[in-house]
């Protein structure tokens, strides 16, 4: 049935073995490419076999269990694997799209020192990433947790000649790793408050099972899920751990697009998919759950706003999609979250991989004249699309897409958390407002980063402004392949309100039913209001975004002059936004600095003065003694003789007189 | 009449032990010191033989030849060090050979 499920996850880690130990001897970028590529593809092929499969079946759940892997009194850890609707979906996501991006590198990446180096740890990427998906229970998933992180770093430190690549890889590392301590603490408690109830199990079929054994609201669910949340805000770059994400842009841009875009950082929201007997069970940490992605949403949105490198205004937009899909976990649209999960992977890829298609060009430009201006930075590019036409096209539809625009993907998905922010029994209106300020920034950051590349004037320096053009097939394929899923992926999930009218059934939402619906009816979680309410706040978030299009269009086209102006009698706040809040240095202040001061403490006034004056001291004392003794040592035969003689005399005087 | 007892023989042992002893802390020379040394084993040799009499065991004696063995061995083994240390320093005397100290 789904015995080689296992498949899915290894062919990855195959290609990256091979690439690993042999890419070297290969030397063939295209031999090396097309491994990498083959092994994404065929997981891909195997994981289409699998959704059709699980679409004609009747039990929705499977598990297999390759291996027995700890067996330690009551613990007891298999090499589990399972596929449901749920995993079903994100294996489509992560193979598809990995499969794209894995084509695209063989041209982007062309000519890179290293570039075998670069598919096996996109492969291994690959890898981590299917087993976090088909994991079975926590501690196979949480490989993959950690897996995902280690290659994060790998591929963002890739570059790591250069001082700020190494950085941004360490800090998303470091970032990182506070969220799996939140991940592990968890899986502890979890493990420890189950087995209290006779329960030992990490497996996530059997946590579903008994989870309503902690009781509803009890403290320690409400910790557990707490715990598990502070791990997706590391992993998926929420408040209050975000800051790794826009660094983590010093990586090759494929890299961005997969794993910090598409995948890796939609770990968190999985996870709450895959936990939501859980977190159903905790509206606490539920209410936590929407607050932290609404704001998220919001604030990032903000920055966005004033950020002129091409991939930094993307990789804020991806924190802020992700406080939405937060957003909707929380207030119980489980579905509307994994579904904007999905639309987002695909815009939010083409987005990003055309990103990476303009720096290529405009580096290419740059090379090619002899100069280094930054080819990322937005101010020197400009009217590109005439030069770039089918970047120019796929990336406009993914912009339209992620402003919200009806017909395109983002809007459906988008749509629906609005609406469950809103009417949802865990939802609230202040939640919506959020959503929908972010949705208008959304839009106009996203036109103004379009206006600004492709639109009016080349603003590139002229002596590489005729070496601008299109990039090749094997680019621009993947690009409009995500182009095209971005325009119709979201027909799939069409709310009901709106297929109701035209007898089209929300197919996503229905495929995920098995996974989410009884959940939310045994706690009694759904959105309820009527037709033309629903309609008019779709109306409002509609028009919202078109007013964000609107003076985006007002500002970088019609009157390019006016950002200026607005930027002159607004400096500060303008600065503030420009400088992301300041929140880095806020945490630099607070947090990082203190715990350097504290390690540093630790090392010279501790370890140093402490342990090693310890140390050193009893050495000391041993010399200090020993210099005194050695003048025993005189050499003459007859201080031995006559010490040796009083031995004798002082102990058998002991004897005799004792 | 005067009988001679294990005690007389002992407080002889006892006397050369103590003689031997003296001299090998006292004297300078390496050839006295050595035969200052077979003096402490032949008093040590004479309470043997005494006990071995007086107990009528004869443990004692047949450790006695093993005592005036390694006495021969060392006796040759000494001698021939002190000619090399003679030929090296023209002297005997153990207050030169303090090479080995602190």
């Amino acid at each position: 049935m789904y015995d080689k499920l296992w498949l899915i996850p290894f062919f990855p880690l195959l290609g990256c073995l091979i690439n690993g130990l042999l890419g070297n001897k290969i030397k063939n970028e295209k031999i090396i490419g097309g491994i990498g590529t083959l092994a994404m593809v065929s997981s891909f092929v195997l994981s289409c076999k699998y959704f059709f499969q699980l679409l004609g079946d009747t039990v929705k759940t499977h598990e297999i269990v390759v291996a027995s892997w700890i067996t330690v009194g009551n613990l007891q850890v298999d090499w589990g694997f399972m596929i449901d609707p749920l995993t079903a979906v994100m294996l489509l996501v992560v193979s598809g799209v990995g499969s794209l991006i894995h084509l695209y590198s063989i041209g982007y990446m062309h000519g890179e020192e290293g570039y075998f180096r670069y598919f096996s740890y996109l492969n291994l990427f690959a890898f981590a990433m299917l087993m976090l998906v088909t994991g079975s229970n926590a501690v196979v998933m949480f490989i993959g947790w950690e897996g995902v992180g280690l290659c994060s770093y790998l591929l963002i430190g890739y570059y790591y000649h250069k001082k700020s690549a190494s950085d941004a890889a360490k800090k998303a590392f470091v970032v990182n790793r506070i969220g799996d301590f939140g991940f592990l603490i968890g899986l502890f408690v979890l493990y420890w408050s189950l087995g209290s109830h006779g329960i030992w199990t990490t497996n996530f079929l059997e946590i579903g099972k008994n989870a309503h054994l902690l009781g509803m609201g009890s403290t320690v669910v409400t910790l557990v899920t707490l715990c598990f949340f502070l791990g997706c805000t590391g992993k998926s770059a929420q408040i209050p751990l975000y800051t790794w994400l826009p660094d983590a842009m010093e990586g090759p841009t494929p890299v961005s697009a997969l794993i910090h875009a598409a995948t890796m950082v939609t770990a968190g929201v999985y996870m709450i998919g895959r936990m939501n007997t859980l977190f159903a069970l905790a509206p606490d940490t539920m209410m936590v759950v929407a607050v932290v992605g609404g704001v998220t949403a919001f604030f990032s949105a903000t920055i966005g706003l004033a950020q002129n490198d091409i991939k930094r205004v993307l990789a804020y937009s991806t924190v802020s999609q992700l406080g939405y899909m937060f957003l909707a976990m929380g207030v119980g649209a489980f579905t509307a979250g994994i579904f904007h999960l999905m639309t987002h992977a695909f815009f939010k890829a083409c987005l990003f991989l055309g990103s990476g298609s303009v720096i290529h060009a405009m580096h290419h430009a740059y090379h090619h004249a002899h100069l280094h201006d930054d080819a990322q930075d937005m101010r020197n590019m400009g009217g590109l699309r005439k030069k770039m036409p089918i970047t120019f096209l796929t990336f406009l539809i993914s912009t339209i897409a992620i402003a919200g625009i009806p017909g395109f993907s983002g809007f459906f998905s988008k749509d629906e958390i609005l609406w469950w922010a809103f009417a949802s029994t865990r939802g609230h209106v202040a939640l919506w407002v959020l959503g929908a300020g972010a949705a208008g920034m959304t839009a106009f950051y996203m036109f103004r980063l379009v206006f600004m590349t492709f639109f009016g004037e080349q603003r590139t320096n002229a002596k590489a402004k005729d070496h601008v053009h299109e990039s090749p097939l094997v680019i621009t394929l993947p690009l409009m392949i995500l182009g095209f899923l971005a325009l119709i992926g979201g027909y799939v999930g069409i709310p009901h309100v709106m297929g109701h009218m035209v007898h089209i059934p929300n197919y996503f939402a229905d495929f995920l039913a098995p996974v989410f619906a009884p959940t939310q009816e045994l706690y009694h979680i759904s959105a309820h209001g009527t037709a033309p309410a629903e309609f008019g706040l779709m109306g409002i978030s509609v028009g919202i975004a078109l007013c964000g299009i609107f003076l985006a269009y007002v500002m970088y086209i019609k009157n390019p002059a006016l950002p200026g102006r607005f930027v002159a009698s607004f400096t500060g706040l303008w600065r503030a936004v420009f400088n992301k809040w300041y929140v880095d240095e806020i945490y630099d202040a607070l947090v990082v600095n203190p715990t350097k001061k504290f390690g540093t403490f630790c090392w010279k006034g501790f370890d140093v003065r402490v342990v090693d004056g310890i140390v050193n001291g009893v050495g000391k004392l041993i010399n200090l003694f020993s210099n005194a003794l050695r003048y025993t040592q005189t050499g003459f035969a007859h201080n031995y003789a006559m010490s040796m003689a009083l031995g004798v005399v002082v102990i058998l005087a002991f004897y005799v007189f004792r | 009449m005067f009988t001679v007892t294990v005690h007389h023989y002992l407080v002889v042992s006892a006397i050369l032990f103590s003689l031997g002893t003296i001299g090998v802390l006292t004297r300078r020379n390496a050839i006295v010191v050595f035969m200052c040394i077979e003096l402490m084993l032949n008093g040590v040799n004479l309470s043997f033989i005494a006990l071995s009499h007086f107990l009528g065991n004869m443990d004692g004696q047949v450790f006695v030849f093993f005592v005036m063995t390694v006495a021969a061995a060392e006796a040759a083994v000494g001698l021939a060090l002190m000619i090399a240390f003679f030929k090296h320093k023209e002297s005997i005397d153990v207050e030169d050979f303090n090479l080995l100290k602190w």
